[in-house]
Formats: C-alpha cells, sequence, structure tokens
C-alpha cells in the first residue's frame, strides 16, 4: 500500500520520537539524522527497521548510508512503495 | 520431522537480520524448537522487532551479560516464557574499537579487560545463569573466530576468542557430569554488525572465498546456523568440548 510523502513523513517522524525522545515536529525533511537530529548508528539501525516493517518496505544496509537526510528517507520509501 | 521437535532453546545475540544468531533461531524453530531470545538496553527495541519477522514470533528476555542483576534474574526470566532448556546459544561479542584494527601494541587493559569479560568469560556466566533450566542431554553452542592464529585487525578480540575457547573447554569439564554439552563452531568471516564494527574487517574476509576448498560466501550466515543446530540436537551425543569449524576448509590449508 502507498502512503503519500506525508504521511511517510508523519510515520518516520513517529518513529524516530519513539526511538530518541525528539519532538516529532523536529523531524523536518531537510534535517540531517546525525549532524541535525543527533542519531547514532544503533539508533539509526532501529529507526530503519522499523520503517521496513510500517511502510512495507526493504532498506537495504547498502542503502542506509546514502540516506542523510528525513527527505532522503522519506523518497527512498516512496519510491521503494510505487 | 524437525531435527529440534520439541526442544526449547534459549538464543542470545539476535540483533538484526544479519547477526548469526538470527540464522540459527530461524532454523531451529523450523526444525521444530521453541525459541526465547535475549538482548540488552538501548538494542532490547531492536531486538524485539527483528523478533518479529521470524517464523514464529519469539519472546525477548532481558539480559547483559555484565549485569550481576541481569544474571541472577535469567532464570526465573526465561521461566516465564518456557519451563525448562535443552540448549542455550551464546552469539555474543564485543571489544572497544581502540583494542582492534591494529591497535594491538596500544591496547590497554581496562578496554582488553572489557573485551574479555563481555566475549569469554560471558560464557561461563550465561551457562550457570541458564544452569538451573537446563535438563541431562542438553547442549550449550558458542561461536568463535578460530584463535590459534593472529589476525589481521582482530587484534585483542583474538586474544579473547582464546580465552573463549579455553572456558568452552573447561565449561565442558564441569558441567559433563551433568549431561551438558559444550561446544563451539569455528565460523569463517560473515558481514553482520559485529564484523562491520571492526575497523579493516576486509582485511580479515581477504580472500577467504579463494582459499577454501569450499568456497565461502561472506553474507550467508545459514552454513554457521546449520551446523549450530545440529551440535543443538540429539545427533551430537558424545561430542563435547568439541571445536567445529564451518569455514569453506580454511582452517586446514597451508597457503
Ligand atoms: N561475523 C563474523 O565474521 C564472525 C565469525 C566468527 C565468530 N563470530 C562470533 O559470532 C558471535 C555473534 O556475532 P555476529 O557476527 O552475529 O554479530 P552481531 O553484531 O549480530 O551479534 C553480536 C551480539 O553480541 C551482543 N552483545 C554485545 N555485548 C553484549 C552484552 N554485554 N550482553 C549481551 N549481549 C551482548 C549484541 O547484542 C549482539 O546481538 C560473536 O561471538 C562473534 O565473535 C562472528
Amino acid at each position: 500500500m502507498a502512503n503519500s510523502n506525508e504521511e511517510i513523513l508523519a510515520g518516520l517522524a513517529e518513529i524516530v520520537n519513539e526511538e530518541t525522545g525528539l519532538a516529532t515536529d523536529a523531524v523536518q525533511a531537510d534535517k540531517s539524522f546525525t549532524d541535525d537530529l543527533d542519531i547514532d548508528s544503533l539508533s539509526m539501525m532501529t529507526i530503519v527497521t522499523l520503517a521496513e516493517e510500517k511502510f512495507e518496505v526493504r532498506i537495504p544496509d547498502e542503502e542506509v548510508k546514502n540516506l542523510t537526510t528525513v527527505g532522503d528517507a522519506v523518497a527512498f520509501i516512496a519510491q521503494a512503495q510505487a | 520431522m524437525g531435527l529440534l521437535d520439541g526442544k526449547t532453546l534459549l538464543v542470545t545475540g539476535v540483533l538484526m537480520e544479519s547477526s548469526i544468531a538470527f540464522s540459527v533461531a530461524r532454523l531451529a524453530q523450523e526444525q521444530g524448537a521453541t525459541v526465547v531470545l535475549s538482548s540488552f538496553g538501548r538494542q532490547l527495541k531492536l531486538t524485539q522487532a527483528i523478533a518479529r519477522r521470524l517464523p514464529e514470533p519469539a519472546p525477548v528476555v532481558e539480559l547483559d551479560v555484565t549485569s550481576e542483576e541481569d544474571l541472577a534474574a535469567l532464570a526465573d526470566r526465561v521461566s516465564e516464557h518456557v519451563d525448562h532448556l535443552d540448549g542455550v546459544v551464546h552469539s555474543i561479542g564485543f571489544a572497544p574499537q581502540s583494542v582492534m584494527g591494529g591497535n594491538f601494541l596500544s591496547g590497554e587493559w581496562k578496554d582488553v579487560s572489557t573485551a574479555v569479560e563481555i566475549s569469554a568469560f560471558s560464557l561461563k556466566s550465561l551457562a550457570v545463569a541458564a544452569q538451573p533450566l537446563l535438563t541431562r542431554g542438553s547442549s550449550v553452542v558458542g561461536l568463535t573466530f578460530d584463535a590459534q592464529y593472529a589476525w589481521p585487525v582482530y587484534d585483542w578480540m583474538g586474544v579473547a576468542k582464546a580465552a573463549f575457547e579455553a572456558t568452552a573447554r573447561y565449561l565442558a569439564r564441569d558441567l559433563g557430569p551433568e549431561g551438558i554439552r559444550v561446544n563451539l563452531v569455528s565460523a569463517g568471516p560473515l558481514r553482520t554488525t559485529a564484523a562491520k564494527s571492526i575497523p579493516g574487517f576486509e582485511e580479515m574476509e581477504g580472500g577467504w572465498p579463494d582459499r577454501a576448498p569450499l568456497g565461502w560466501d561472506v553474507s550467508d550466515a545459514e552454513p554457521t546456523a546449520r551446523t549450530i543446530v545440529a551440535l543443538l540436537s540429539d545427533w551430537f551425543p558424545a561430542t563435547t568440548a568439541e571445536i567445529v569449524h564451518v569455514d569453506g576448509g580454511v582452517h586446514a590449508m597451508g597457503l
């Protein structure tokens, strides 16, 4: 089932909030996971795993390092669902 | 008919689907076992998510092998899910980056001792903590990386593995009279989270597939997991203190 980019962003924000405690409105498309949101590799692995589950997609390991910003992740998930 | 029909197992060390322990848990369930997993601290949530990807969702109990409290509570925590154990899989390893990746000569004892505690001593801690639930004929299996050699970049983790292998022999000696077997699988390099955290891990992989008479796939943990399942089964009834190599044959080759 395909989600809109807004739905994906909102869903990701919830996952990030659950893992890190960051407010959902801090999770914006232009934010970098590491530099802006201060997410370490274990949290990133958890977020990716929960996002795979929620959006029913596969995000391969090699792909994860290309997901610099929240927007990159939204775009990847949207494309994977298409 | 599965190889592990009716058996109940505690499988430690599931972090990601790439974890060797994940392949073990999956195959064990396919072979008829009931599986309880363990994880700890911030990793717990990830293990729980990954556990939902097993053929049968498995419960996850909390166990940090350096926590006296977790160790003391382990048997009770596992008993909430199963009433005894026929097997325990030790799939746990950690060393600080400061003692791997070419830092052998600069390695400091504080960090080395962390590696030895989590990667070697923990086999004893785990087995003793689980002992109240272990029945006659049960099996403890751990994972080593051949500690007879000095490898590139493995450094103090290699020393910890030597201690781990010796720990398995002494455990086999002391648990044998209780009917508990203790064996290790010495696996070739696999691209797991732990492996990727070793700076320069590619050097360890280096040429393995070419040197192995049977070949070797660094992204396939299933051969290793199959051997662990066999050691957990009733088909190695008189084998203990053994190290079975699952490395494509590399350990026996000169060049
Ligand atoms: N990957 C390889 O190339 C390879 C080869 C031979 C042997 N091994 C061994 O296999 C075992 C499993 O590692 P893996 O490669 O599947 O990597 P992995 O990263 O998937 O698993 C390592 C596990 O150790 C656990 N752990 C670390 N510290 C712990 C602690 N204090 N308490 C409880 N658990 C703790 C982690 O939670 C993680 O699940 C390790 O003993 C490793 O040394 C790995």
